[in-house]
């Protein structure tokens, strides 16, 4: 097993040391998403400042917790495309592709995990610093990025996160399948950035979407990438229904993984390399 | 000689357009694309408006006031900046050298670059959102607030020009292109999609006095709908404060002169 799993493993390895290289686009990156970070938080500041509702479904702290993770984690989103696998099949380099004694599915998987993680990793940390240890520092206390609710509460986020990890890895493998089909995925891509974003939280938090949405939006795979890990992390989610998320985040993972290996499939049958 | 000019200018963006058409599906595909997720964005602030009823005393109508003027302004100079946007990569790849070549003043030029159709799709949103703050009944028209509203939309083309203008000047010394810019083209649009007033005074000075996003925008919406500043500033201020888009245009267009005599090439 650990043999057979080897050869993904390095895959991973290799791109995710080489996507640790692009330092500089990753600081420039930061910079924007503190202040897009800042701006949201504010916003939803005014909202709640000016709620006549006793309660909402989430208290502004746990907001504020939620924008930041979202900022932080914003890379691990599936909906930036591989540059470099979009070219291969453009130029019919994926024709080498098909030469490698791996199963293709679990080679492009294994990329798509160094893609999703290499930036995240490079963004978050410098991220979390700011929004927990900076802004309380500046007078800023009530918009920082608060610890998890407990040791509970952290273990949770950490296995949902990465169960997250394994979700957005299957949803981007689709999405580059479906490069196959269409050789030139601009379109693909914008709509599913579009679905990503407001299904999996990262435009508003899921639980303040209007309640009549709340049934179908919870059941969908995106909030398993954003909404649900991060709702464990501040409190909203209570540590003893983890067992339900990650069970959500596992079937989906797996569905979306069979469709995938199916749909990849197919694919290669039609290929018609492009070029010579 | 601007007629010329212009009869040039047209020419380059039929160009432009009829090549971007030869991919006739992407083109579409696109437009929808970014129709769609402008779209998302907009459902984003009526959700919250569904939930928390209303902003500090603003309603939904009068939001989508500022958020449709603000984001038909970026739309257009959207279009029309994008070789500003990209003028990264020409410095790096030396291309600039060619426009330095050719008997027309290099704004123009990029001006011209490339025209992207796609970008029409936020330019729908915009409408469609400004369409339903009129439609909701939040403006009391008078042909002065339509002029103002025209020429406030206008002004903002202006100061978010000058904004790509100064993100591409600022390549002359760093070659590589800068995504920090962002955070006040992007960040500038997200924050402007909503009344300053809401942010703290801080924020609201950058925003005001140093890129004056607040001036083309925030202003002349208040004077439009014709309601008084909970921040206290005067009435006439909203018919005088987008004038600072052209200004800052202006500012920005000197400091790419500057620049320009600074460019040295990369080579090719």
């Amino acid at each position: 097993m650990a043999r057979a799993l080897q050869p993904y493993a390095a895959v991973v390895g290799v791109r995710f040391r080489m996507l640790l290289q692009y330092r500089a686009a990753a600081l420039a990156g930061l910079w924007t998403q503190l202040v897009f970070g800042m701006v949201l938080i504010m916003i939803y500041e005014g909202f709640y400042r000016s709620s006549t509702a006793d309660v909402q479904p989430m208290a502004f702290p746990q907001v504020a917790s939620y924008v930041w993770l979202g900022q932080a984690l914003l890379a691990m989103l599936p909906w930036n495309i591989d540059r470099e696998l979009h070219a291969m099949v453009r130029s019919g380099a994926v024709a080498y592709e098909l030469c490698r004694p791996v199963d293709l599915y679990g080679l492009w998987y294994a990329r798509a995990v160094a893609h999703r993680t290499a930036p995240t990793v490079l963004r978050a940390v410098p991220m979390v610093m700011f929004a927990t240890v900076v802004l309380p520092l500046v007078g800023l206390d009530e918009w920082r990025l608060e610890p998890p609710v407990s040791l509970a509460a952290g273990a949770g986020f950490a296995l949902a996160l990465g169960c997250a990890l394994a979700l957005a890895c299957a949803i981007s493998t689709l999405v580059n399948i479906t490069m196959l089909w269409t050789i030139q995925n601009d379109g693909v891509l914008i709509i599913v950035t579009s679905v990503v974003s407001l299904l999996s939280g990262l435009l508003v938090p899921l639980p303040l979407l209007p309640d009549w949405a709340q049934p179908v939006v919870r059941w969908l795979p995106f909030a398993g990438v954003l909404d649900l890990p991060y709702r464990i992390y501040n409190g909203h989610i209570a540590p003893d229904g983890l067992p339900l998320v990650l069970a959500r985040q596992l079937g989906w993972t797996l569905a979306l993984v069979a469709l995938g290996r199916w749909w990849l499939g197919r694919g290669m049958r039609r290929l018609v390399v492009q070029g010579g | 000689m601007l007629r010329g000019a212009l009869a040039l200018y047209v020419h380059y963006a039929k160009v432009s357009i009829r090549s971007q058409l030869q991919y006739r599906a992407s083109v579409v595909m696109g437009t929808v694309g970014v129709c769609m997720i402008t779209a998302t964005e907009f459902i984003a602030v009526w959700a919250l408006f569904d939930r928390f009823r209303q902003l500090r005393g603003w309603t939904l109508p009068e939001i989508a006031l500022f958020y449709g003027m603000i984001s038909i302004s970026w739309a257009l100079c959207d279009t029309v900046g994008r070789g500003f946007d990209s003028f990264g990569a020409m410095v790096k790849t030396g291309g600039f050298d060619r426009v330095l070549l050719r008997p027309r003043s290099t704004v123009f030029q990029l001006l011209a670059q490339d025209l992207v159709v796609r970008r029409i799709g936020r330019l729908v949103q915009g409408g469609a959102v400004l369409g339903y703050a009129i439609a909701a009944g939040a403006i009391d028209w008078t042909p002065g607030r339509v002029a103002l509203l025209a020429g406030a939309i206008a002004c903002g083309i202006c100061a978010f020009l000058g904004l790509l203008i100064c993100q591409a000047t600022s390549t002359f010394w760093t070659v590589e292109g800068l995504e920090v810019w962002n955070a006040f083209t992007h960040g500038g649009l997200l924050m402007s999609q909503y009344p300053v007033s809401i942010y703290r005074s801080w924020f609201r000075g950058v925003f005001t006095y140093a890129i004056p996003l607040a001036c083309v925008n925030y202003f002349p919406g208040l004077a439009i709908l014709g309601r008084p500043d909970p921040l206290g500033t005067p009435p006439v201020l909203g018919w005088v404060a987008p004038l600072a888009g052209p200004a800052f245009l202006v500012v920005s267009l000197q400091l790419w002169r500057i620049g320009v005599r600074h460019y040295r090439s990369t080579g090719n």
